[in-house]
């Protein structure tokens, strides 16, 4: 057992894990952050997507014991004080999602490239989305709603 | 996964150290190709060295025209870095097209230069652009690096430190990715320097390679009528659900007439 420290959702948490066990595996199983999806667990799909120190990672193919001292923040750790982030509102407005498999891993992404200033027209912001998979709808209401999420996140902080 | 131990290199002689101390040891960088790999059983290691928490080894810099990056350099790092983006804009790009978002930023260009999977982006930039590879021990062209599919120059221990970008004067990255994987079905690095061409391309075989004929081509006359007769064989090419040989024979030629009229226009 590996003992490891981590910030998780603004939290600091002592956490004991196998060398082998992947990030997601310890949110979902000992923290029951099950927010967090496991789709393809081959890093293909995206359901998985977490934030690791502000970047958005695929928790599936990350160690936990390499995220020693890391910031992690998960889908739970998105809304405060009980207000869904204005990414989860958007989401729900536009009706981006049908299953919501994919739905905790695109958001996190979502916000991932609203964070990072990338372009926010539908091109882009497909390309930026391509870490994620969505086996239901045709991606356009998942667009839309990053459109509008993204210009909500904008007008918060500004 | 089967278990294993991890062990956090905190300088490049404790990671060799550890590496031929142990029985079946792996080096992790960004773990995306590793990772996978244990998860289906094909690799299976007795210990995993860390080298992320040996400090220094993402560093970009310039020195003198030579770019230098460190092999711990994420793929997100290199796209984003405005040095790279000044130097050689082709290398950020291509950098930026590698796998997905989340993928950038974990993936590194040591590991992928490492695992030289046939059909990764790093390895075309390494030989198209002539880089040399900086090991723990030696400096290894680009040209030697490459030997064939998940094959390199490096022995078993040896640890690439960085990748040194000389300055070339024009170079462009073109990729015909898969839809679904996004690797490259063909990508085609094609550099001009002091007027000789180079170009390598990855996805088409087993391994990086330089296309000569090509090359010879553009050399003497840098048009895109000057390779018209020129063809690319498909007998060393791969043929696979995604693409016959003859198919990425042809996407060769197209991605190389491509590169030709982004650098002449």
């Amino acid at each position: 057992m590996e003992t490891i420290e981590l910030k998780i959702n603004g939290r600091k948490r002592t956490l004991h894990c196998l060398p082998n066990a992947t990030l997601v595996e310890v949110l979902r199983d000992q923290l029951h952050l099950t927010g967090t999806h496991v789709g393809c667990d081959t890093t293909q799909c995206g359901a998985c997507t977490i934030h690791v120190d502000g970047c958005a990672v695929k928790a599936c193919t990350v160690l936990a014991v390499r995220s020693d001292g890391s910031d992690v923040m998960t889908i739970e750790g998105l809304a405060e004080n009980e207000a869904s982030h204005p990414m989860q509102e958007a989401f729900k407005a536009c009706h981006g999602l049908q299953c919501g498999f994919c739905t905790p891993g695109m958001i996190m992404s979502a916000v991932d490239l609203v964070n990072k200033g990338c372009a926010l027209e539908p091109s882009a912001i497909r390309e930026a989305l391509s870490g994620n998979i969505c086996r239901c709808t045709g991606y356009q209401n998942i667009v839309a709603a990053v459109m509008q999420g993204a210009s909500e996140m904008q007008e918060q902080s500004s | 996964m089967y278990q294993f131990k991890v062990h956090k290199a905190d300088k490049l002689s404790t990671a060799l150290d550890l590496f031929n101390a142990s029985d079946e040891p792996a080096y992790i960088a960004g773990g995306h190709t590793l990772i996978p790999t244990m998860k289906q059983r094909l690799s299976a290691p007795s210990d995993v060295i860390d080298l992320a928490t040996i400090p220094g080894l993402d560093a970009i810099t310039l020195v003198g025209d030579t770019l230098q990056i460190g092999a711990m350099a994420t793929h997100a790092k290199v796209a984003a870095s405005s040095l790279v983006q000044e130097h050689c804009a082709a290398l950020a790009n291509l950098a930026g097209g590698i796998g997905d978002r989340q993928v950038r930023y974990r993936g590194t260009i040591g590991g992928s230069l490492a695992n030289n999977d046939p059909a990764a982006d790093y390895p075309a930039a390494a030989l198209g652009l002539g880089a040399q590879i900086v090991t723990d021990r030696r400096t290894i062209p680009s040209d030697t690096f490459f030997k064939a599919m998940f094959e390199t120059a490096l022995e078993p221990d040896e640890i690439i430190q960085a990748i040194h970008f000389p300055q070339v004067d024009q170079a462009v990255y073109l990729k015909f990715p898969n839809p679904a994987s996004r690797y490259a079905m063909v990508g085609v690095m094609l550099t001009r320097t002091a007027g000789e061409t180079r170009i390598a391309i990855t996805g088409a075989a087993a391994s990086v390679f330089r296309a000569a004929t090509f090359e010879t081509a553009l050399t003497a006359d840098f048009s895109v009528s000057a390779i018209e007769a020129v063809t690319l064989s498909a007998e060393t090419l791969n043929t696979d659900m995604h693409a016959s040989a003859e198919y990425r024979a042809h996407l060769c030629k197209v991605l190389i007439q491509r590169g030709v009229e982004a650098l002449t226009a």
